[in-house]
């Protein structure tokens, strides 16, 4: 069985290191959360201006003024900072950001990175997922392997207008992980019960081994 | 010079005119200046060019502006939460200039610190840059950009003293300061407005140089996803 979007970022989870400052992406890198390790301890990020984000309120408790980067609401911990938005880019710019984990709409063996628009489709902007790629440590992409119409989306070249050129470092999907490496994409790690032959069909990128 | 107005239009009385461009601060509808906003459709004012992250949502925030044809173009880092926007975008009667995040908030910030332009690796070899000049520092690519400044400011703070200074509360203060900042006049809506004195001099995040115009007012506050947990 594949992973699902809870095991995707579960195994995420395992690429933070204790001390870490992380941005977390909205969709299944919001879930990584979740799954941080016992004795890791991560600060999480959110660039709408804010380190130290802390889980969802309860039910009543939500306040307006208190939301994360996906515009929901949650809560603050006791080493929460606030901060404006030039000084949220400036430590992500900055290379404060030891890592982001990011959603993508494509991701090419070189490290190329879609993720912010669908020309003439879907016109939504690439909000901070830009500066993050520009500026964090490393930069891990969480993602279904193929599109809904079982399209690989992990290429050899990406077709959609790019967020950035080669700042990928690793992929995790439902299908497994993989390495940005010189000449192609290796192959770090299988799904449970995924083989790697489905994972080599569900793959248009060069895998190197 | 007396700061304090008493209500959003009198704030905003002798400084609007068509063709003008506005910076507005907010994170989606969180720390939105909504009471300025709400004032500039009944001014109708028409033909804005507004630098502000997002674009509200249909009948909330910038929104309301797009609904009544205010804006001619937006410059915006991510306007996915509103059908309207898109709408007029996709038939060509919306202009759009999107900026990644971070370089919006920092054109605004250099615009209002007198820098009018700067370097950053964000957009490089990405459509952002096209146009643009790259320059290489030590080996790496960076893109220029240029600062932002506006013919008004439109900010939301939580408290304000009578002489401008600022305080923002929580994720509220986002884009804010640097849209305050970079406004040849900057109007400031806040929720209190406190006796001189009663601000910590050491706690101001936004000092009341650049502020000129400040209106206190009830605020809806509009939260855009309520996300909540469960209780154990």
């Amino acid at each position: 069985m594949p992973w699902d979007r809870n095991q995707i970022a579960a195994r995420a989870a395992q690429e933070l290191q204790d001390g870490w400052y992380v941005n977390l992406g909205i969709g299944i890198p919001t879930l990584v959360a979740n799954y941080i390790p016992e004795g890791v301890h991560v600060t999480l990020q959110s660039e709408n201006g804010m380190l130290g984000m802390g889980p969802f309120p309860f039910e009543g408790e939500e306040d307006p003024d208190l939301i994360n980067a996906g515009k929901q609401t949650i809560t603050e911990l006791p080493q929460t900072a606030y901060f404006d938005s030039a000084q949220s880019f400036a430590m992500i710019r900055g290379g404060k950001i030891a890592m982001a984990i990011l959603g993508a709409m494509e991701v090419a063996e070189n490290g190329d990175l879609a993720n912010w628009m669908i020309p003439g489709k879907l016109v939504k902007g690439m909000g901070g997922a830009m500066d993050l790629v520009a500026g964090v440590g490393r930069v891990v992409v969480v993602m279904d392997h193929t599109s809904k119409h079982g399209e690989s989306k992990v290429l050899r070249a990406c077709t959609l207008p790019l967020t950035g050129r080669g700042v990928v470092s690793r992929i995790i999907t439902n299908l497994g992980v993989l390495d940005v490496v010189p000449g192609g994409l290796k192959l770090v790690e299988l799904a449970d019960g995924v083989t790697e032959a489905e994972l080599r069909a569900a793959t248009e990128a060069t895998l190197v081994t | 010079m007396k700061k304090v107005y008493p209500d959003a239009k009198a704030a905003l009385d002798g400084l609007l005119f068509d063709g003008m461009s506005i910076a507005a601060g907010g994170f989606g509808l969180c720390g939105i200046p909504e009471l300025l906003i709400a004032a500039l459709r009944e001014a109708g004012t028409q033909n804005l060019t507004v630098a502000s992250n997002n674009a509200g949502v249909d009948e909330f925030g910038l929104g309301v502006l797009l609904e009544s044809r205010q804006i001619r173009k937006m410059i915006s880092s991510y306007v996915g939460e509103n059908a309207e926007f898109m709408r007029q975008y996709l038939s060509g009667e919306l202009e759009l200039e999107f900026n990644p995040q971070g370089t919006l908030a920092e054109r605004m910030r250099a615009g209002g610190a007198g820098i009018p332009g700067f370097y950053t690796a964000t957009g490089v070899g990405t459509v952002i840059a096209e146009g643009k000049e790259v320059k290489s520092f030590n080996g790496r690519d960076y893109v220029l950009e240029t600062g932002i400044v506006a013919d008004l400011s439109i900010v939301k703070a939580w408290k304000a003293d009578p002489s401008g200074n600022l305080v923002f509360r929580k994720t509220a203060r986002n884009f804010n300061p640097p849209a305050a900042t970079c406004g040849k006049v900057c109007v400031a809506e806040v929720e209190e407005i406190v006796p001189l004195g009663s601000l910590d001099p050491d706690g101001i995040h936004l000092p009341g140089i650049y502020v000129h115009r400040i209106v206190q007012g009830a605020h809806e506050k509009r939260i855009e996803q309520r996300t909540v947990r469960q209780r154990a």
